[in-house]
């Protein structure tokens, strides 16, 4: 393992950082100009309305680097504490990792792997279910550079990249004029289909505006007109709110296409049908190259969850959902993911990192962990910092420290931090903890 | 007191490299590297290993497989069916847990090739843009040293540069690119045909001389110009190329024209078992070894090297670059498929498969494999390789050794295969067994060589000390699949099959010279087309772990 890196503080005024990378959603950008004053971020170029508030809102946290039971103490004491909690647990899990950087994945990976725990990241609540299709059926996909250069036909379902992604369509996938469509948007059909409209609706040629939760029957339907297999059409009107006539329309404006691309959200995974929804939309874009060039992917949000599914991959072979109690991995989504572990009763201890599941998962898991001894590590106070036996205030990736981020088309893209902090960073928190929790397991 | 000496004493050494054939002889060590024996008798090794009567050879050197990368890691993500079924790696004391199946997790990669004797490995086929996710992997892939091979034959302003006639500005692009990736050498698959694949459905080109549209140039072109291009930077090996039609009926004749396109310029033609086929497009009936006629110019000329990529019988994963052979296997195969096209253009297929023995296809491929072993008359230009994962898992080397050194063993696989092996290739007449003398060269001393890693494959002083030491026994997959035990860099990394010290293992690259002015050239082209930054792409040294920079200076 590299030895941890130290966050240097960049100090005299006005100093512009260039090309630095936003790590606020999965575009991860990494154009940004941002000027610093004062160890205060006062302008990121080129950045959206969500990377201006990332940087803007991450002025160093005065809080103390380390608390217990929410009373200070040093950074040793709160490793110790932290390593005796996961060291003593029976089912202690690992849980979050996205939104910090694939150096500091790594090592939770590895003290998941010396606690016998289990391992899971919030690939589990947002595209775990494209995970499992992609288990299934594979996936047809590409970078988001060659989206740019060749995409002429860009099908936006079940998401809002308008306001979730603001850069993707003016970085990515609508308007840059790429080598084989060099009048940018004029040489793009925009194509939504959603349960309702969005903002994203507004940039598009198309939009399909379907009944709510029918993505799987009006992707079959697409299926079904690529192969020429005949279909009813007052079934399908009745199934997906739409006329089949204009599903044809959409069949031949694909088959019409060069380098047709699906770029998918959660509204299409964290709607009935789930990873089946993944699946029908994967095979899909796969049925498409009998006839021209198609491409899909998913829209991730955090800034590094791709990363978290790579390290997680590389170390364990499987994405998510990973259990190590027997000494060796095991993959069972819904039985080894961490909202199911906690709201079962099942997780003893956790380890969260850079995620809030106090204010985001259902009652029962909240009442769960609200009960357990867990460590968390976060820049921010948040409800889940707020409960932690250990809480660590950490420097904020991208913007304090230094590492690899994996862009959603699973692209590494390095940081160049700007501001200075005086907390510690994940990695160095957590191969603290990996030290002393491999000196108790001995 | 410390000397700071490791002495194996007395062991029967193989090390083809300075002609040594099974002498037996003692092996001094210190500060990780073979040196001389002491010239003072009174200095005594802090540490002997009593190597009497076992076999002592160097570290094996894999100079083409799949360990790392985002191809290798969607692979993992996409069979976890092969997992649930496979060996158990269970965490230890001072290893990590992982998965097995035909594609291992990263520590397991480590640990199971160090364990069959392997301490230096070369993944053949990254896409530049994903270089700083492979040095991440490769630090997680203990046991070996490491290195990689750089997707070049699709690249745009590769073929940019051979369309404008401007060799000089390919050599230098060349250079910045492998610097810039801290890559080993240019990889080239399936020239021009990737890039075809993202243009048309079903895409591809089908012979060296199709204009690949866009660019204007052809297959031909592109290998003959990146070859000259690596050999005027005096990279330490040649260009490394996955030629045009892997796996196609008849594609012998493609094969032996890219062979000779290499005119004078060395060159290294990666799996050529898959390139060595004979018969009629598409017709399965028609399908055989077409390996003598293309031996035959092997050994005529020493420019060329070939690794063979064999084929075993059971489930894989073939992974490649080749995009569009990707969607050829997984409808051939009728099975689940990934696929990526990748900016700094290289694409990517993915699809699981079962190689049968009641196939006559997959029967020819596994004679015409063995083939070229027997068939080669020089073992330095032929190297022991599965093409891992693509033609069978790494571990499978111990059972292609004792293929290749026991002819009734073979003799007997022989009567196993589809019956019409014995009509449509050469196998059943050949009666070549290998001597130890002739494994050990095509498993180590000849891929290092091959590789320019002068401190590779061979036990003479300057060595890095790794060293595999094997019991001797008739049953060769025996012998070769537990060792009795492994030295990396001095240190026993693994006795009896079992890890003692995961070492991380270095990383092998080169930084050839260039002329930098070039840079502004490829910047802008670079943030015209790319959707990274120019200045973030570059892996600095100090983002590596442990590592060598190979130098440029063979020729």
């Amino acid at each position: 393992m590299a030895t941890p890196p130290i966050t240097k503080p960049i100090e005299s005024p006005a100093t512009v950082i260039t090309d630095a990378t936003c790590t606020f959603c999965g575009c991860v950008c990494d154009d940004i100009d941002i000027t610093v004053k004062d160890n205060h971020i006062t302008d990121a170029k080129r950045a959206c309305v969500l990377g201006k508030s990332w940087f803007y809102g991450h002025a160093a946290d005065d809080r103390p680097d380390c608390l217990i039971e929410g009373q200070p103490a040093s950074v040793a004491e709160g490793v110790e504490r932290a390593a005796r909690i996961l060291t003593e647990a029976r089912y202690p899990i690992v849980y979050g990792l996205s939104d910090t950087t694939s150096e500091a994945q790594r090592v939770a990976v590895a003290i998941g792997d010396a606690i016998a725990g289990t391992v899971d990241t919030t690939t589990s609540v947002c595209h775990g279910p494209s995970g499992m299709a992609f288990q299934g059926v594979g996936e047809v996909t590409c970078t988001l550079g060659e989206v740019a250069n060749r995409g002429d036909l860009i099908i936006f379902w079940g998401g809002n990249p308008a306001e979730s992604h603001p850069r993707h369509f003016s970085k990515y996938s609508l308007m840059p004029k790429g080598m084989f469509v060099p009048n940018g948007r004029k040489d793009r059909t925009a194509v939504g289909v959603d349960v309702r409209k969005t903002k994203t609706a507004k940039a598009m040629d198309l939009f399909f505006q379907i009944k709510p939760r029918s993505d799987f029957e009006a992707l079959w339907t697409l299926r079904a007109l690529a192969k020429s297999v005949e279909v009813d059409p007052e079934q399908v009107k009745r199934d997906t709110g739409i006329e089949l006539s204009r599903w044809q329309d959409l069949m031949d404006r694909m088959k019409a296409a060069k380098f047709g691309v699906i770029l998918f959200g959660m509204g299409l995974t964290m709607t009935r049908g789930k990873h089946l929804n993944s699946e029908a939309l994967l095979s899909l874009a796969r049925d498409m190259n009998a006839f021209t060039r198609f491409v899909v992917k998913p829209m991730r949000g955090h800034g590094n969850v791709t990363g978290a599914d790579n390290v997680v991959t590389w170390q364990t072979g499987y994405p998510f959902g990973v259990n190590m109690s027997r000494g060796y991995p095991r993959f069972n989504p819904g039985e080894y993911t961490t909202s199911d572990t906690l709201a079962r009763g099942e997780a003893d201890a956790a380890l969260l990192v850079a995620c809030d599941p106090m204010a985001n998962f259902s009652q029962p898991a909240r009442e769960r962990l609200q009960s357990i001894p867990y460590i968390a590590l976060d820049p921010k106070e948040t409800p889940t910092t707020r409960s932690a036996a250990v809480a660590f205030t950490t420097a904020t990736y991208g913007i304090n420290t230094p590492g690899t981020v994996y862009r959603m088309d699973d692209v590494p893209i390095y940081l160049r931090p700007a501001l200075s902090s005086t907390h510690p960073t994940d990695l160095e928190v957590l191969s603290a903890i990996h030290r002393r929790v491999t000196e108790l397991k001995k | 007191m410390s000397s700071g000496y490791f002495k194996i004493a007395g062991g029967t050494v193989y090390d083809p490299i300075h002609g040594v054939d099974g002498e037996v002889r003692d092996i001094w060590i210190r500060d990780g590297q073979i040196v001389e024996k002491p010239s003072d008798s009174n200095i005594r090794p802090d540490k002997t290993l009593d190597a009497s009567g076992l076999v002592v050879m160097p570290g094996g050197v894999d100079m083409h497989c799949h360990i790392a990368g985002p191809k290798v890691n969607a692979a993992r993500k996409m069979r976890p069916e092969q997992k649930r079924k496979a060996e158990k790696v269970v965490r230890t004391s001072n290893t990590r847990s992982g998965t097995m199946g035909s594609v291992p997790s990263t520590f397991a990669t480590g640990y199971k090739y160090a364990g069959l004797g392997y301490t230096t490995a070369f993944d053949a086929a990254i896409p530049p843009l994903a270089a700083r996710h492979v040095h991440e992997e490769f630090e997680d892939t203990p046991c070996l040293d490491k290195g990689f091979f750089v997707l070049m034959g699709n690249n745009h302003f590769v073929m940019e540069s051979i369309h404008r006639k401007e060799p000089e500005k390919l050599r230098s692009f060349i250079a910045w690119l492998l610097g810039a990736a801290k890559g080993f050498t240019p990889k080239v698959v399936n020239p021009g045909g990737v890039e075809i694949w993202k243009q048309l459905p079903s895409g591809n080109v089908h012979g060296l001389d199709e204009n690949v549209a866009h660019f204007d140039v052809t297959p031909r072109q592109i290998i003959e110009q990146i070859a000259r291009a690596v050999d005027a930077l005096k990279l330490p090996h040649s260009v490394h190329l996955h030629a045009n039609n892997l796996g196609m009926p008849g594609n012998w004749i493609t094969t032996l024209e890219t062979m000779k396109t290499f005119g004078d310029s060395r060159g290294h033609l990666a799996h050529i078992q898959f390139h060595s086929y004979g018969g009629g497009e598409g017709d399965e009936n028609t399908f055989n070894s077409k390996v003598v006629e293309l031996v035959e110019y092997v050994n005529a000329h020493h420019n060329l090297t070939v690794d063979v990529g064999q084929v075993l019988f059971g489930e894989t994963t073939t992974m490649t670059a080749d995009g569009p052979l990707g969607y050829y296997l997984s409808n051939a195969f009728k099975s689940k498929w990934f696929s990526s096209d990748t900016e700094m253009e290289s694409g990517c297929g993915i699809a699981p498969i079962e190689y049968r023995n009641t196939s006559l296809v997959h029967s020819l491929q596994w004679a015409i494999g063995l083939e070229w072993y027997l068939l080669a008359k020089d073992p330095w230009r032929v190297v022991m390789s599965t093409d891992h994962p693509n033609g069978g898992s790494f571990l499978a080397y111990p059972q292609i050794i004792q293929l290749l050194m026991d002819r009734t063993y073979r003799q007997d696989m022989l009567k196993q295969v589809h019956p019409a092996v014995l009509e449509r290739s050469t196998l059943a007449d050949l009666t070549r067994e290998y001597s130890l003398y002739e494994i050990c060269i095509i498993t180590r001393s000849g891929p290092a060589k091959i590789l320019g890693l002068t401190r590779k494959g061979h036990l003479g002083p300057g060595a890095d000390a790794d060293i595999t030491i094997y019991t001797p026994n008739d049953d060769k997959t025996k012998m070769f699949e537990l060792p009795r035990a492994v030295i990396k860099s001095g240190v026993v990394i693994v006795e009896h099959g079992e890890v003692r010290e995961p070492l991380t293992g270095k990383l092998l690259y080169v930084a050839p010279e260039y002329d930098t002015s070039i840079e502004s050239d490829i910047a802008e082209w670079f943030e015209k087309y790319y959707s990274i930054r120019f200045r973030n792409y570059p892996v600095p040294l100090d983002y590596l772990h442990d590592r060598e920079e190979v130098a440029c200076a063979r020729l």
